[in-house]
């Protein structure tokens, strides 16, 4: 036995390795730490990463363009906004794209999208919308004079339905699903024949986009029901070329007769020109601008809101500066920072005497100083700023007392609001707590005996304060100084309640795009660059102040 | 066993709860006088005949937009029906957020048989809206602080020569914008021609720049009334409800300028989405909230116009006052001589471009 614990692993009571054992009742100590804190962990991760991180993505995610329009994006990012803009073939893929984002309703929510970019194209796309029917119903009508069978449900059904056509319908099914993110869910009751797709390849994919949307989103049973307006025209652009006439008439498979009698008429056709119906929708379809804008806007993700927040723009030659009458963000960033570390100051040289007085008064006094002091914490934020409003106006308290005591003229009053005096002062007010409280409970801490012991020694008061007491408080001012400063860099309601025009935060301008103008990439991609600064100040704080200096408390 | 009495009784709470909300129907209003006139002319006498419905108002109209999309976004709609302005009811219904109306056969049809969509007629800004009010944007001023002679034309507020002393106008650009290039000279017929050009823009800016040093910008209705009560200003914009209210109900020295007025709708919109049995409860109530005599009826608690044509004659007199209230309409023919009809459709283009122009020239 002696022998044993001389040359192998030294063993616990039962017979296990000390070594394993040690670290099994460490692992287990871990684990159960761990699940101890799971349910706080997980719901940090839950409802405040996620969420955020989520909302931060949104800044540079630009699906929407080529998840409503994929096909027409595709062939523009292949050529020159000059050249899309003269492309009959683009603009017949337009056609396809944008019925099926209409009857998805998708439409107007790209406008609203690229009207961030450019004025006009929420309503161009909005209008259009409606249009594009009525384009597909002179097609129909012809049809409908040609042979009134081709305008019903059982003819295209008959023509389409069958097998081969599935890789097709398969592609169609992907860019539906893009739109409107609901799966196929079981049977759609319709596959694609082959040979009617080869056989009229236009026809063919707008029939599977009706087919796919009506069974998914609408519910509805394919092969009674008439299709959209949209496929008589797909349908027109097929017969409409010589080739396809002359395979239709060696067709002989179901609709043979319709699609014949259809070809014998093609002169009363109404003709298909895409680009001219586009024209006649509005002629911003055909400018070169507005295919530059798809062509620069079409891509899965963007810098363009991130740009858009350092007041410069994405074009199709490259990154630009914005003109002079529209930069506001780099303005009002400067300016939160400024203004933030104003509020922190008056903060400090406010706060410190007041929470010196809190530590040395006797008990008694300190308390009732104390409730002054939290009385304001527990106000509503509203409320105090509203207080403010109230001391602060023209006509308010403050002036009426100064014009009172003669110090300001009637017809000078002193103008301390709506302006970025009126938000320094109200902010400092409201963030005081957050600097006393701190800066109290260090120099609680802070033995009295110490600046009795200086002085006994023969420093002056101030060498006494500023050689021994000062450095002793300084991570209490460097706990309150990041409060403050950190929670003045967010603060909107307050800027915005007395801040007139020059005391807004760049917080007003994120809230503002989130609630009012939806435009929530933007508001991202501010809230970014924000929260990257706090990073990046915080960093510095630690590399010139250090970090393990901040106290809260004892 | 404490555990699993709290458990039962905790379970227990939520499934009454959970059928008490079956029978409950969420409205969004915009709170104050406003909400207080629907509340009396639409859900009470609704829920005095349904009894069995209970109506909980939301304060939340003005972070409705955003706040309709992160529902719709997590996929949980908790609203029923939301009173927006009719350029949001634009915006929502083109991200898809609201429902499309039929208003033909989803409203009532006025007393004389004319179509729903008729007796709404122009109000009508979206196919997603239900119009309830006209409201309109103008200005009011404080009488002793005018002199003898109270301002006319609008263009009073760019004159600051005649009008010395501070004026508030809305921190966004609607309803500004228009009035300073009508001001400067624009034809009212020419001035969103104008306006879509960078150069209009420029020469609006331009115009409220000679006034911008005197000019406290508000971002809440309520601040102008308040300013004009404090003698902080001596004019400035707001809505016609809200210096009604300053005047005849509160007896303020304010007096009203009914000239260039910014008429604008109000009503109601349906999130898009809601399950059947929520939708067919709030469908029944838009039928009755939104009939001709309700909408009349508002009128006697708050002065906004109703939006139906069928329900002008029917304006009674105010509720508490007993003053007639057709007068005060902002469609009243007397006050609307010379009026803008917000161009919804070319705000919903312009509106971000402009606002970013002039939010960038209020913070130079």
């Amino acid at each position: 036995m002696s022998e044993t614990t001389q040359t192998g692993p030294m063993l616990s009571a039962d017979g296990v390795p000390l070594k394993t054992s040690l670290a099994r009742a460490l692992r287990r100590q871990k684990t159960r730490a761990l699940l101890l804190i799971a349910p706080l962990l997980a719901f940090v991760i839950i409802t405040f990463i996620i969420p955020i991180a989520s909302m931060l993505f949104r800044s540079v995610e630009n699906q929407i363009v080529s998840n409503t329009l994929p096909q027409t994006v595709a062939i523009v990012g292949d050529t020159t906004a000059q050249e899309a803009s003269m492309d009959e073939m683009l603009f017949r893929v337009l056609y396809l794209d944008m019925y099926r984002a209409v009857e998805a309703k998708a439409h107007t929510r790209l406008g609203s999208r690229l009207n961030y970019e450019k004025s006009g194209i929420s309503s161009l796309f909005r209008t259009s919308g409606r249009k594009l029917e009525t384009v597909g119903e002179d097609f129909e009508d012809f049809f409908k004079d040609a042979d009134s069978g081709m305008v019903k449900g059982p003819f295209w059904h008959e023509l389409m339905q069958g097998e081969g056509g599935e890789d097709l319908l398969n592609d169609r099914l992907g860019l539906l699903t893009d739109l409107t993110s609901l799966e196929a869910s079981g049977d759609l009751g319709f596959t694609l024949s082959g040979e009617a797709a080869a056989l009229l390849p236009w026809a063919a994919r707008a029939y599977a986009d009706w087919a796919l949307f009506t069974a998914i989103v609408d519910e509805k049973d394919v092969s009674t029901k008439k299709p959209w307006a949209g496929v008589y025209a797909a349908l027109a652009l097929d017969l409409a070329d010589p080739a396809t006439q002359s395979a239709v008439a060696a067709y002989g498979g179901s609709g043979a007769a319709e699609l014949q009698a259809a070809v014998a008429n093609i002169a009363d056709m109404p003709a298909t020109e895409f680009r001219a119906y586009f024209e006649d929708i509005d002629d911003k379809w055909v400018a070169p601008e507005t295919w530059a804008l798809l062509k620069v806007f079409g891509s899965q993700y963007t810098s363009g809101y991130f740009l858009n927040a350092v007041d410069m723009k994405l074009t199709p030659d490259g990154i630009e500066q914005r003109p002079d009458n529209e930069r506001l963000y780099l303005k009002l960033f400067k300016r939160t920072l400024i203004m933030s570390m104003v509020i922190t100051v008056s903060c400090i040289v406010l706060g410190y005497p007041v929470a010196w007085l809190l530590a040395n008064l006797p008990m008694r006094s300190a308390n009732v100083l104390m409730i002054l002091v939290l009385l304001p914490f527990w106000t509503s934020l509203l409320v105090r700023t509203s207080a403010w409003k109230v001391l602060l106006q023209q006509q308010g308290v403050i002036n009426d007392i100064l014009v009172w005591l003669g110090f300001v003229a009637d017809d000078s009053r002193l103008i301390m609001m709506n302006n970025s005096t009126g938000t320094i002062i109200a902010m400092t007010h409201i963030l005081l707590p957050f600097m006393i409280l701190p800066l109290y409970s260090v120099m609680k801490t802070i033995p009295p005996t110490y600046l009795r012991a200086a002085k006994s020694l023969g420093a002056t008061n101030w060498t006494a304060f500023w050689r021994v007491y000062f450095p002793q408080s300084v991570p209490g001012i460097g706990a309150g100084s990041i409060l403050v400063f950190i929670l003045a860099i967010g603060y909107y309601i307050t800027p915005e309640i007395v801040g007139g025009t020059d005391g807004v935060f760049i917080s007003n301008r994120i809230a503002y795009h989130i609630s009012s103008s939806l435009n929530w990439g933007l508001a991202a991609a501010l809230g970014t660059i924000l929260l990257a600064v706090v990073m990046l100040l915080y960093w510095l704080y630690d590399r010139i102040v250090g970090i393990d200096n901040v106290k809260l408390g004892g | 066993m404490k555990l699993t009495k709290a458990l039962l009784a905790t379970s227990a709470l939520v499934i009454t709860s959970g059928s008490a909300f079956a029978e409950s129907m969420t409205l969004v209003s915009w709170g104050g006088a406003y909400q207080a006139s629907q509340t009396k002319a639409y859900s009470d006498p609704y829920t005095a005949a349904n009894p069995d419905i209970t109506i909980i108002w939301d304060e939340s109209s003005a972070e409705a937009v955003a706040k309709l999309r992160a529902m719709n976004e997590a996929g949980n709609i908790t609203w029923d029906l939301v009173d927006v302005e009719g350029a949001d009811s634009i915006r929502l219904c083109d991200e898809g957020l609201a429902m499309e109306i039929d208003h033909d056969t989803m409203l009532a049809a006025a007393p004389d048989g004319t179509s729903a969509s008729d007796d709404f007629g122009d109000s009508i800004v979206s196919d997603c809206f239900i119009p309830q009010i006209v409201f309109s944007t103008t200005v009011g001023y404080r009488l002793d602080m005018v002199g003898a002679t109270p301002p006319t034309s609008i263009c009073a507020l760019f004159d600051t020569d005649a009008y010395p002393g501070k004026r508030a106008l809305n921190k966004r650009p609607l309803a500004n914008v228009e009035w300073a290039l009508l001001c400067d000279g624009v034809p009212k017929d020419e001035i969103y021609d104008v306006l879509a050009t960078p150069e209009g823009q420029d020469r609006a800016l331009a115009k409220l720049g000679t006034i911008k040093d005197d000019v406290i910008w508000w971002s809440a209705a309520a601040e102008t009334p308040q300013l004009l009560a404090d003698g902080e200003i001596v004019m400035g914009s707001t809505y016609n409800g809200r210096l009604f209210a300053a005047i005849a109900e509160q007896n303020q020295p304010i007096g009203m300028l009914w000239d260039a007025q910014m008429l604008d709708f109000d009503g109601w919109i349906v999130p898009a989405g809601l399950p059947e049995d929520r939708l067919a409860r709030v469908m029944d109530f838009l039928n009755f909230a939104t009939d001709t005599q309700r909408l009349a009826d508002q009128a006697a608690y708050i002065s906004y116009g109703p939006a139906r044509a069928s329900s002008a004659p029917l304006v009674g007199n105010h509720a508490d006052l007993g003053i007639p209230m057709a007068p005060h309409m902002p469609t009243d023919p007397a006050n609307s001589q010379n009026v803008f009809v917000t161009q919804y459709e070319f705000w919903a283009d312009y509106r971000d471009d402009i606002d970013a122009k002039f939010q960038a020239w209020l913070a130079n």
